[in-house]
């Protein structure tokens, strides 16, 4: 069965991207309701997330989605959305979106909050400007735990796009459900092996793009080295890519729960 | 409302059937939980003890969470040889993405005891295992407690995912209202039994976690 996947794989008119039902036809379409899914949902929930982040008003409202937003199975909230708004590509972006924007905003907010009051007031203190605070100040500070949110919401978008073909769309869920009708499993899995090293890309990409972004001051790089103290009890640094739960772990439900990555598909 | 008489009618009719699917929806969720609790203790002990293993294991269970789930639950039989619908496959693949995340906070749990405390029960005569099972091990419960809450909640809602390919889950709702033409009491119902039954899992482990560890209810001494 192995050499089935393997051949599968490695079959030459599978990889040609003129063929509609070929490896990179599928990873475009993939990529492509991923890529717009999360790119609304960023533009809806990013500025969200800073405004309420600053201002701290409305807060329940990211708290509260984050956490209602781990206990539901995105199987679920997609076949609901798909019943309510209707089969095709737009209800799948929206129920895309859906998912996409409750790790966004949350962690969004989470970040900002994060931020140390006493640098906020020192921004003040010098006469910056609301908004020169948040961009400036604010943002540049929250951007480890915000990437944390945008990667957890591009993995689980990726993730979910599958079901794009469960519905008869395109995209790399077409082996996995074709396959599985057909009865073909070297399809299925060859389709799975390549869904799996789609996300762990995507995911290094979005941790690459964090490395550029994020100042190397903020995510600990610029001290880290041979000389750092080491008094501390073999802490595990906090810049691992399954963020840290630990810290917040005692307030059940708080804002700290959110570190978490979301995993529901 | 219409709605809800049409959610009663479908309850009435497949009742035996929607609380099948409970049942197995509980075992599939929760045995990989405990399996993973059980290899997660030596695991993270091991990556505090020897600091050499944290990074490549710590890598390891990020990339192994990266993996969607319903790559995973599809890849497995090529990998472990079972049969394509078994439902070993979604216990096993729960069990390493519980396991990636426990790992994890394993490790912080048992770091974060106050060395002080360990060097205290040392020059109180405590050997080293029964030092770790009754000092550390407890003082490091309320991290790693918060981290198999989270995989309890994860995992309710993954488990779902094991409908697409056939399994027995209250995903079967979600996949079923999807036959029926998208109809949606049956996508509804097994939302709402598939949250209920996070909640519920997730408020007795904040229980458990209230009963063995009593001193952190005294208050102060945090």
């Amino acid at each position: 069965m192995n050499d089935g996947i393997l051949s599968f794989l490695l079959d030459a008119t599978n990889w040609q991207p003129g063929n509609n039902d070929g490896f990179v036809n599928r990873t475009i379409e993939h990529l492509g309701y991923s890529a717009t899914a999360l790119v609304i949902a960023f533009v809806v929930a990013f500025p969200l997330g800073l405004l309420i982040g600053h201002t701290n008003r409305g807060a329940f409202l990211a708290i509260n989605l984050g956490n209602a937003g781990r206990a539901l199975p995105t199987l679920g909230v997609v076949m609901l959305v798909l019943a309510i708004v209707g089969v095709g590509l737009t209800p799948v972006t929206v129920a895309l979106v859906v998912l996409a924007i409750p790790p966004i905003l949350t962690t969004t907010y989470a970040g900002m909050r994060a931020v140390s009051g006493a640098t906020v007031d020192a921004a003040r203190g010098v006469g910056m400007k609301e908004w020169q605070i948040v961009f400036q100040v604010e943002l540049p500070n929250a951007w480890p735990i915000v990437f944390g949110g945008l990667r957890n919401a591009a993995l689980q978008v990726v993730s979910t796009a599958t079901l794009a073909a469960y519905v008869g769309l395109g995209g790399l869920g077409r082996y996995l459900f074709d396959g599985l009708a057909l009865r073909d499993y070297p399809r299925v899995v060859a389709g799975a092996i390549v869904l799996a090293v789609l996300a762990v890309v995507v995911d290094l990409v979005f941790s690459l793009v964090q490395r550029l972004v994020v100042s190397p001051g903020v995510d600990g790089r610029a001290s880290r080295g041979p000389r750092r103290g080491s008094n501390a009890p073999a802490a595990l640094t906090a810049s691992e890519d399954v963020p840290d739960v630990a810290d917040d772990a005692p307030t059940p439900g708080g804002v700290g729960m959110d570190k978490a990555p979301r995993k529901s598909l | 409302m219409e709605f809800f008489s049409d959610v009663r009618t479908y309850l009435e009719i497949n009742h035996e059937t929607v609380l099948e699917s409970l049942v197995q929806h509980i075992w599939l969720a929760l045995l990989p939980v405990a399996i993973s609790f059980v290899l997660a203790l030596p695991l993270g002990w091991a990556v505090v003890r020897y600091g050499w293993l944290k990074h490549p294991i710590l890598t390891l269970s990020s990339v192994i969470y990266t993996i969607p789930s319903l790559a995973l639950f599809l890849a497995l039989p090529a990998i472990i040889g079972t049969s394509i619908l078994d439902p070993l496959n979604v216990v096993i693949a729960l069990t390493l993405y519980s396991l990636a995340l426990l790992v994890r906070t394993t490790a912080d749990g048992l770091a974060s005891v106050d060395q002080q405390v360990v060097e205290a029960a040392t020059a109180m005569g405590y050997k080293p295992a029964r030092r770790w099972f009754t000092v550390e091990l407890p003082l490091a419960l309320p991290v790693i407690m918060a981290g198999l809450r989270i995989t309890t909640v994860a995992n309710v809602s993954m488990v779902t995912v094991s409908a697409l390919i056939g399994i027995q889950s209250l995903g079967q709702l979600f996949t079923r209202g999807f036959q029926l033409g998208f109809y949606a009491p049956p996508i509804v119902i097994g939302l709402v039994l598939s949250v209920l039954l996070a909640l519920l899992a997730d408020s007795i482990i904040v229980l458990v976690q209230r009963l063995v560890t009593p001193w952190a209810r005294v208050g102060g001494a945090r």
